[in-house]
This record gives structure tokens, C-alpha cells and sequence, in this order.
């Protein structure tokens, strides 16, 4: 008895060093935005993501979206615009639970230009906005999608 | 073997990097058929595209992006022999790093 309580006890030990050295090297590495990622309307996170902030729509932004998803878990997107110094863009899709998708930094050697896939969990807009010189520009368009990708 | 896949080509003002990632990106909505148990959360956070060791984009992302994620970006001087990395790290805190050298 005396054993198996001292293998547990060293046991416990390390495991919770090792999940602390995970939670450490989590919070080092990843400085991942979680408030920009939680459960909330297309409303909510705008106001979040871009406070204060008029969203211009331009059409200098260009989306090459199909116009019905016939499978809402892989949505391809291509964006690619003219709008110079943008150095931000955000990808956000109307209904889906979690209104951001992804953002991405964009270096000044890095063409505005992205391809990328995603889910949508029912028909609705896909909102793309570009930040250049802190002024917001945003593209949006309609898919269709014919089957829920977001699961539940 | 890496999870991650890179591939470039060289046009005459940019070059074409395209990186897939082998990843669940699992939403924790989706059940077991199974067992019909929720599957916990497993996706990547954030992403990392570098050129010669240089950041050229950060992406920060939730659940919304596919399984298996795709992308693709357009760097604008790249020349033979430079090198591209990704890496990614996922809210289980792995991580993978992949290096390309551009032919």
C-alpha cells in the first residue's frame, strides 16, 4: 500500500509539472487572442475587433468565393487587393458561432494576397476586412451553403 | 514525418507559397459516432510564415478553419535558395516547424 501511494504520489508530481511546463511554453509561445475567438454574434465581434471604427466597403478588395458551397466544412477563399500598406486582414464569416475566422499579419514583402479554406455553419455573408494605415476597408459576399460544416 | 507540406513557384514579380497542414481542427461540437462523446478541441492558434528567417505574416485563428488547413500567400522578392519556414502551434500546445528552400 505504502509503495503504490508513494508511486502515486511521484506520479501526480509529474504530471502536473509536465502540465505546468505545457501551460508555461503555451502562454510563451502562442500569444493567441482568445477574446477575438469566443462564442458570439457577427455584431459583437465587429464592435470587438474594430472599436470605433468605420468599416469602408471597397471594391478594391477582390473575393473569389464560390456562390454556393455544397460542403460548408471547406469553403475556399482566394483575397487578393490593390489597397496599399495593408498590414492586417481579417476573415469573418456572418453565422458561424465563432464570427472570426482567422487574422492575418501582413508584412510589407508579403503581397496582399491569401488563399485559404474554411467552415461556415449555414448560409450567410463572408466579411473580409483589410487594415491599411488604420483605416478599415471590408468586402463582403453571400455563399449559399447547402451543408452545415461547423458540426453540433 | 512532418505535418506540414510546402510548395512554391517563382513567377516574375512573386513567388507562390502553398503550405497544408495535416490537423483535425476539431471544433468540440462534433460527437464520436461511436460512443456519441463530444471530441474536445483540438485546432491550431497561430501560424507563422517566415522568409529568410524574417516574419512575413503571423495569423492568429479559431475553429472556423477547415480540417487539413490550406494556404496560400504571395511573397513579393523571393529568390532560388531562400528559405520559407511555417509553424504552428495548436491550443493542445503542440507544434510543428517546417523549412522549404525555394527552388
Amino acid at each position: 500500500m505504502l509503495t503504490t501511494r508513494r508511486r502515486f504520489v511521484k506520479k501526480i508530481l509529474a504530471l502536473s509539472s509536465y502540465a505546468l511546463s505545457l501551460s508555461f511554453s503555451q502562454v510563451s509561445l502562442a500569444n493567441w487572442i482568445a477574446n477575438h475567438f469566443s462564442r458570439q454574434t457577427i455584431n459583437q465581434s465587429i464592435t470587438q475587433l474594430f472599436p470605433d471604427q468605420e468599416l469602408q466597403t471597397s471594391n478594391r478588395i477582390r473575393l473569389q468565393l464560390p456562390n454556393t458551397a455544397e460542403n460548408g466544412a471547406v469553403v475556399p477563399i482566394t483575397i487578393s487587393s490593390t489597397i496599399p500598406d495593408v498590414d492586417t486582414l481579417y476573415i469573418l464569416s456572418e453565422k458561424n458561432p465563432v464570427p472570426l475566422i482567422a487574422q492575418f499579419s501582413i508584412d510589407p514583402d508579403l503581397e496582399t494576397y491569401l488563399g485559404a479554406r474554411f467552415k461556415m455553419q449555414e448560409t450567410c455573408d463572408v466579411i473580409v476586412v483589410l487594415k491599411a494605415k488604420d483605416q478599415y476597408y471590408q468586402a463582403r459576399q453571400k455563399v449559399k451553403v447547402t451543408l452545415g460544416g461547423c458540426g453540433g | 514525418m512532418s505535418t506540414i507540406k510546402i510548395r512554391s513557384k517563382r513567377f516574375a514579380d512573386h513567388t507562390l507559397i502553398r503550405t497544408l497542414i495535416a490537423h483535425p481542427m476539431e471544433t468540440g461540437r462534433n460527437k464520436n459516432d461511436a460512443t456519441g462523446e463530444l471530441i474536445p478541441a483540438h485546432f491550431i492558434q497561430t501560424l507563422t510564415l517566415t522568409h529568410n528567417g524574417k516574419v512575413m505574416s503571423q495569423c492568429q485563428m479559431g475553429y472556423g478553419v477547415s480540417k487539413n488547413p490550406f494556404f496560400s500567400f504571395k511573397i513579393k522578392s523571393a529568390k532560388a535558395g531562400d528559405t520559407i519556414g511555417i509553424s504552428w502551434q495548436d491550443n493542445l500546445a503542440y507544434s510543428d516547424t517546417l523549412e522549404h528552400i525555394i527552388l
